[in-house]
């Protein structure tokens, strides 16, 4: 065992990073495109059902078919990294869309009622009772995105992409479960450990019931 | 005495064509309250809503001291008028303390100003301030909610009050402290008030005008001291279902 980690301990951190990397940058993009385009959607509800449809189909693809299709693409193709965050990403808008525009949707209308009368300008009703209200929700969306995320990276070793994956794929061809386990078990503590910071901020910013 | 709101000739149709305001016009002298009656889905909210333009009319004009509502800057006038509502909206993710001062706040008052201001106006409404300012809306009954939310409404010295069915969901005894409070705070800062209620011993407490509304016209205007003994067809018609729902609703509970 020590001689097995001996071996591969410096590659697993390696390609932990990467794994974190990947994932990370996909969320970036991610909650960056989904949060502005759900509270867009919250203020153009006719959008809404197209918009979801679209985000909804994106993660129907099956990853490796997503993968694959990316890969004959210029510029994205030229890395592998790239086409695993721009799959990811895609993988990661829906849960983050859907709980940004039921967040604010789901808001007490008195609540937006008077924060109108009383005078707030719509930046202002944005920052301090429509966001801080969906925050949760949100937090909940990235939370599953991410999760989801982090198991999906493994895949991207198929195009190369490195990540924990890598280490599946080469454990797989060699039949090591060992080298198997040395990918799947980081990814998993990974899956975890976020699903648990997440969970804390979704928590955090839980609105009481009356 | 000068009209501090004026409604001229206002109407509102829905986009569907439905006429909810039918030509209102009359006027809400400075410092006084007017009670607005009429049965539900008479048009008496969109009225109010008028006021702070959370309703723009399709035809007539409201006036704020003597200048339409609509030469105004919405963020301002919103602002110099307060507003309250029933469900109270008070911000659910925020201290009391700080939803009583959010308009000071956003209009860039100081921090410590702010807090000193909160302090006063929950003082004002008849809430502790070493207990309920830093309690978050969940942890208070409805009727220190509802104090909550006048308070809030005061924060900006606001000269005219806007106020939708205030204490429709409280006990009667925790509404009839709330009638005192508000009866006090109006004549202490001489607010020019527009009240809608379904009570008419909470108008005819609260008022000293009345108006009532009925299928989007107004039917009445009058002093609140001559109500009762009105000889309009309407005024006596709506004092006498008011009464039979009143003495029903007691039937009920004696049988309960």
């Amino acid at each position: 065992m020590s001689q097995f980690f001996s071996q591969y301990g410096g590659q697993i951190f390696e390609l932990t990073l990467e794994h974190l990397w990947l994932t990370g940058m996909a969320m970036l993009f991610a909650a960056g495109i989904s949060v502005p385009v759900g509270i867009w959607l919250t203020r153009s509800e006719r959008w809404a059902p197209p918009v979801m449809a679209v985000a909804n189909i994106l993660q129907t693809i099956p990853s490796l078919a997503l993968f694959g299709l990316l890969l004959p693409l210029p510029w994205l193709g030229e890395r592998a990294a790239r086409i695993a965050i721009v799959a990811l990403t895609a993988y990661a808008l829906l849960p983050i869309l859907r709980n940004t525009y039921a967040g604010i949707r789901g808001i007490d209308p008195a609540v937006l009622e008077v924060a109108h009368a009383l005078g707030l300008t719509g930046r202002q009703r944005l920052f301090r009772v429509e966001l801080p209200l969906a925050a949760s929700l949100i937090f909940a969306g990235l939370r599953t995105a991410t999760v989801t995320c982090v198991g999906v990276a493994t895949i991207a070793a198929a195009v190369g992409a490195g990540g924990l994956g890598e280490l599946i794929f080469r454990g797989v061809a060699s039949v090591d479960n060992r080298l198997v386990l040395a990918g799947a078990i980081p990814a998993a503590l990974l899956a975890l450990i976020a699903d648990g910071l997440l969970g804390l901020l979704e928590r955090r910013f839980r609105v009481p019931a009356k | 005495m000068p009209a501090a709101i004026e409604f001229r000739d206002v109407t509102f149709r829905t986009r569907q064509g439905r006429l909810l305001l039918d030509r209102i016009s009359f006027g809400v002298e400075e410092g006084t309250t007017t009670a607005i009656l009429g049965r539900s889905g008479s048009g008496k909210t969109t009225l109010l809503r008028t006021v702070n333009r959370m309703v723009e009319p399709s035809s007539g004009d409201v006036l704020v001291n003597r200048k339409s509502v609509r030469d105004y800057d919405l963020i301002e006038l919103r602002r110099s008028v307060g507003y309250v509502i029933q469900e109270t909206g008070l911000f659910p993710h925020i201290t009391v303390e700080r939803n009583v001062t959010v308009v000071p706040e956003i209009s860039g008052t100081r921090r410590s100003d702010c807090r000193n201001r909160g302090h006063e106006l929950l003082s004002n409404v008849g809430l502790d301030p070493g207990s309920f300012a830093q309690r978050y809306p969940h942890q208070l009954s409805g009727g220190q909610r509802q104090r909550v939310g006048l308070a809030r409404a005061l924060a900006a010295e606001p000269p005219i009050l806007l106020m939708d069915e205030p204490f429709g969901a409280l006990d009667p005894l925790t509404r009839a402290e709330m009638q005192d409070m508000l009866r006090g705070l109006l004549e202490r800062f001489n607010k020019t008030a527009l009240i809608i209620t379904h009570n008419l011993d909470e108008a005819l407490y609260l008022a000293s005008r009345i108006v009532l509304v009925s299928h989007g016209k107004l039917v009445a205007n009058v002093e609140a001291t001559g109500f009762l003994t009105s000889q309009d067809p309407e005024v006596e018609e709506y004092v006498r279902a008011f009464r039979r729902g009143e003495r029903e609703m007691e039937q009920e509970e004696g049988n309960a």
